[in-house]
């Protein structure tokens, strides 16, 4: 076959034959909250290939331009060329519509699943050590995100995005010292600047995607290098990754998830209409809509400026004027704590150990109630954005929702995260599993017990949950056999009827004992001459009940595995069962 | 390994599944390029790329589900704590006698050089400010108003007293400098006799004139409730009591809207005396 020559061929001058199969063969837990930095990443895909296009036809300019072309309202009106060019992009070029909305949808969902991504890393301690540094790399590319999605919504010039811009503007130049001589920097003049929207531009398409590639590639190379961690489970450990290979499996599942992304991305873009800037008209000093409310991710900012009391600092004939309260210091606050958790917690709790096993949220009670708090004071930030379509549905004025939104916007968070703190407790120490089963004799307990140690999270262990391997534990061995020219090993718990095939052949035996030993350090080995075991039951229980016989697959041992098979088969089950 | 074992056959009708699934993202596909081909239209280019791309999803996610295994592989960590030899080694080879990092000397004279460069190449970044009007503060103090600018409206037309309706804001622009981002101004005419505290730029027989621009974050403050004097800003709901010198009087907004000094000139139509009492707009470091 011609690939096949192909690949020996290129085999034969980089030989990377070792370096692939070992890649190939790297594990992804199956646990669907791995998927979110994936949707991140398709998202940017999307991102990219949509942007590209519309480059070929915006034009980031301030200069004036007519507009001749279908949509009736504005034929033969004088626009700058950024606004002429996107109303032309939506209204006169095929597709255009449908890329530039798929565009927006994109954006929207990009950092949304970021934001989830980082919850998730959060509330599970992923970013314990040794993943510090990639947490840091991933609170910048939010940072990034958020950047470039403000920058991407301005540079149509229409009046909506024109006065959002106008608020940011003021914010910066809200802040001491530097503030105004930091907006000249950026505007190049006083808003509004013609050179506002080349420079936006530039930054847009090429400076902030340019290091968001680079933090992307550092951020994967470092989860490549670092491998995945994973929620506790039979058979895993500190030491090892339980899971699916990446290839054949995984390659086909993410695959599967870009497909799905971009499915849904272009479902949107072209069903449900997004930032219709021809209803809003272009950008003019002077005019204002109403009501104006920003993109999602950044009406906490917008929610934050509406709550904030009118309060000024004047020191010695200078101003510090409100917006720099709830603009500059709370974002700048918030990045900072991002930044500093992994290491607030270490200093917190003393924990230096590498830990490769993901908490349960409730493991971690502090730091549950501290998540929730936060989530719940963005929430309120969120909803204050809207305060005046609150008013009006509710038909009360604004500044009764203004007021109480204030009250709320510190009441809420704090019974919020004292809640979850308690609850956390409470599922931690007691033996509920889920929080229906919460009796009040925990949260009673919750409240009694002092600190927390590693005996008592044991015993909150739920019974079917595995424990650490232990040499003193029956029943557990790691069993290593010839496979014809190569050596495979596996970790199989007789008692628990859990079997976890190595996830690659190696040469000897040697290499096949010492890859064991690292991935279930204590565990007894014996070599077994075969017949080869069961196909791995895995994780996913309920897929291999109703598929058992996708475990095939395996199949460079299928003569054997049929064998087996038919003895299983006599037997009446349909799967290897844990239980 | 040279010895091919055959492909494993799946459960039935698993791949039948997939291939339909591939062949509706074709059909989905083409519906995209013959709604193109048309005159395009967008409703239809979603969908029809979004079944395209779904039917590859579902195919590939039924492959990958059903055709190979899933989960129940193991791979070792070998472990992030490096064993002190092998650290020892590194450090030897980097402290070695003829290594760079250890000629001090050269060390500092290098960093002072690459500290020059890097502060060098931080002034090309003052080409970023506006070579003009150099001082960001002034601009942002002075607008196009003065003595002797008239005021003109939305539609460039020079404004008499009596041209203000009762009732109405009417938007006023400098003559010279309509497109301003700090001048934009409002001119309204009030009945004086319910001012309780009098407007900073005067009055004409009640007509006052403010800057337009929010002082909170410099958004137009767009809507005039005409009974109460009041405008509001739509931004963040600050409003303004015209009555009482255009003084905040609810959310954000901490200063009053600068007033616009204004007389009639001897042609008869409204001109300012000077500029804003105050720097319109957001508020900054240096305003007074
Ligand atoms: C541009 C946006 C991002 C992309 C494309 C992205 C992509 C990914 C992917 C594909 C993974 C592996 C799957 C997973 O564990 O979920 C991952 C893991 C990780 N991400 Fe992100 N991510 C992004 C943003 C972030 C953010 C905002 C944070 C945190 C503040 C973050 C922190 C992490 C950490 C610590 C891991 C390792 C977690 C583990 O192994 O369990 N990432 N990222
Ligand atoms: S800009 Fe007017 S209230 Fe914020």
């Amino acid at each position: 076959m011609i690939l096949d020559r192909l690949a020996r061929a290129v085999d034969d001058r980089l030989r990377l034959s070792p370096l692939t199969r070992k890649a190939l063969a790297k594990i992804f837990p199956d646990h669907w909250s791995f998927m979110l930095g994936e949707i991140a990443l398709y998202s940017f895909v999307v991102l990219i290939l949509t942007g590209v296009y519309l480059t070929f036809f915006f034009d980031p300019s301030a200069a004036d331009r007519i507009y001749h072309g279908s949509y009736a309202p504005m034929d033969g009106a004088t626009t700058s060329a950024a606004y002429a060019s996107t109303v032309r992009l939506s209204w006169d070029i095929r597709a255009g519509l449908l890329i530039r909305q798929t565009h927006h949808w994109a954006a929207v969902v990009f950092v949304a699943a970021i934001l989830v991504h980082l919850v998730r890393i959060f509330f599970t301690g992923a970013f314990r050590k040794p993943r510090e540094l990639n947490w840091l790399v991933g609170v910048t590319m939010l940072i990034l995100a958020l950047a470039n999605g403000f920058t991407g919504y301005s540079m149509p010039d229409d009046l909506l995005s024109g006065l959002g811009l106008r608020i940011i503007v003021s914010v910066v130049e809200s802040i001491p010292l530097i503030g105004s001589w930091l907006a000249f920097l950026g505007l190049g003049g006083e808003f509004p600047s013609d050179e506002l929207i080349p420079r936006m531009f530039v930054t847009h398409v090429l400076l902030v995607p340019a290091v968001l590639v680079a933090l992307i590639s550092a951020h994967l190379a470092m989860i490549v290098r670092q491998k995945h961690s994973q929620f506790h489970g039979p058979g895993r450990t500190e030491h090892n990754v339980v899971g699916s290979r990446l290839y054949p499996s995984y390659t086909l599942r993410s695959l599967a998830l870009f497909a799905w992304v971009l499915a849904v991305l272009f479902a949107l873009g072209g069903l449900v209409q997004i930032n219709p800037v021809w209803l809003y008209g272009p950008f003019a000093p002077a005019q204002a809509t109403t009501p104006a409310q920003p993109d999602w991710y950044v009406a906490w900012g917008d929610g934050a400026l509406r709550l904030f009391p009118p309060w000024e600092i004047h020191i010695a004939g200078h101003l510090v004027p409100a917006p720099f309260f709830p603009g500059v210091v709370l974002g700048g606050v918030t990045f900072l704590a991002l930044y500093a958790w992994p290491f607030l917690e270490r200093w917190c709790t003393g924990d230096r150990l590498a830990h490769h096993l993901l908490d349960r949220p409730r493991d971690h009670p502090v730091r549950m109630g501290v998540g929730v708090m936060a989530l719940t004071f963005f929430g309120v930030l969120v909803v204050a954005a809207g305060d005046d379509i609150i008013a009006r549905l509710l038909r009360v004025p604004v500044y009764g929702v203004l007021n109480v939104l204030r009250v709320l916007v510190f009441v809420l968070p704090a019974l919020a995260g004292i809640l979850a703190f308690l609850l956390a407790r409470a599922l931690r120490r007691g033996d509920a599993a889920r929080l229906g089963e919460l009796t009040r004799a925990d949260l009673r307990v919750g409240r009694q017990a002092t600190g927390g140690s590693d005996a008592r999270r044991e015993g909150a262990r739920a019974p079917d949950e595995p424990e650490m391997p232990a040499p003193d534990r029956p029943g557990e061995q790691i069993e290593l056999w010839p496979d014809g020219e190569v050596w495979r090993w596996r970790y199989h718990d007789e008692p628990a009827g859990l079997a976890i095939l190595s996830n690659r052949a190696v040469l000897t035996e040697q290499e096949a004992a010492d890859a064991a030993r690292l991935a279930y350090p204590g565990v007894d080995h014996v070599t077994v001459p075969g017949p080869p075991p069961p196909p791995p039951p895995g994780r996913v229980r309920t897929t291999l009940r109703r598929w058992g016989n996708a475990a095939l697959g395996v199949s460079l041992l299928a003569a054997a595995l049929r064998q087996r098979r038919e003895r299983r088969r006599g037997g009446g089950g349909d799967g290897p069962q844990r239980r | 390994m040279s010895r091919r074992p055959p492909v494993a056959a799946g459960p039935p009708g698993v791949s039948r599944r997939i291939v339909l699934s591939f062949l509706a993202s074709a059909a989905g596909a083409i519906g995209f390029a013959v709604t193109y081909g048309l005159g395009g239209q967008t409703q239809w280019e979603g969908v029809c790329l979004a079944v395209a791309f779904a039917g590859l999803a579902i195919g590939l996610a039924v492959w990958g589900r059903r055709l190979v295994p899933v989960g129940g592989y193991v791979e070792e960590h070998e472990g992030f704590t490096p064993p002190p030899d092998e650290q020892a080694m590194t450090a030897a080879v980097l402290t070695a006698p003829d290594s760079p990092i250890r000629r001090r000397g050269l060390l500092a004279t290098l960093g002072l050089a690459l500290t020059a460069l890097g502060v060098a190449a931080l002034f090309p970044l003052r080409s970023l400010l506006p070579w003009d009007r150099t001082r960001p503060i002034r601009a942002l103090k002075e607008t196009p108003w003065g003595p002797g600018v008239r005021l003109l409206t939305s539609s460039g037309q020079p404004l008499r007293p009596e041209d203000v309706p009762a009732g109405t804001m009417v938007g006023v622009f400098p003559e010279g400098g309509t497109g301003a981002g700090d001048a934009p101004a409002f001119a309204v005419r009030l009945q004086p006799e319910r001012f309780t505290r009098p407007p900073s730029g005067g009055h004409l027989d009640g007509v006052v004139v403010y800057s337009l621009l929010c002082t909170h974050a410099g958004c137009p403050v767009g809507l005039y409730l005409k009974g109460t004097g009041q405008v509001l800003c739509p931004c963040h709901q600050s409003s303004f009591n015209l009555f009482a010198n255009a003084t905040p009087v609810a959310g954000p907004a901490a200063r009053p809207l600068p007033g616009l000094p204004i007389e009639v000139g001897p042609d008869g139509f409204l001109r300012a005396t000077g500029d804003f009492t105050a720097p319109p707009g957001a508020g900054f470091w240096s305003r007074p």
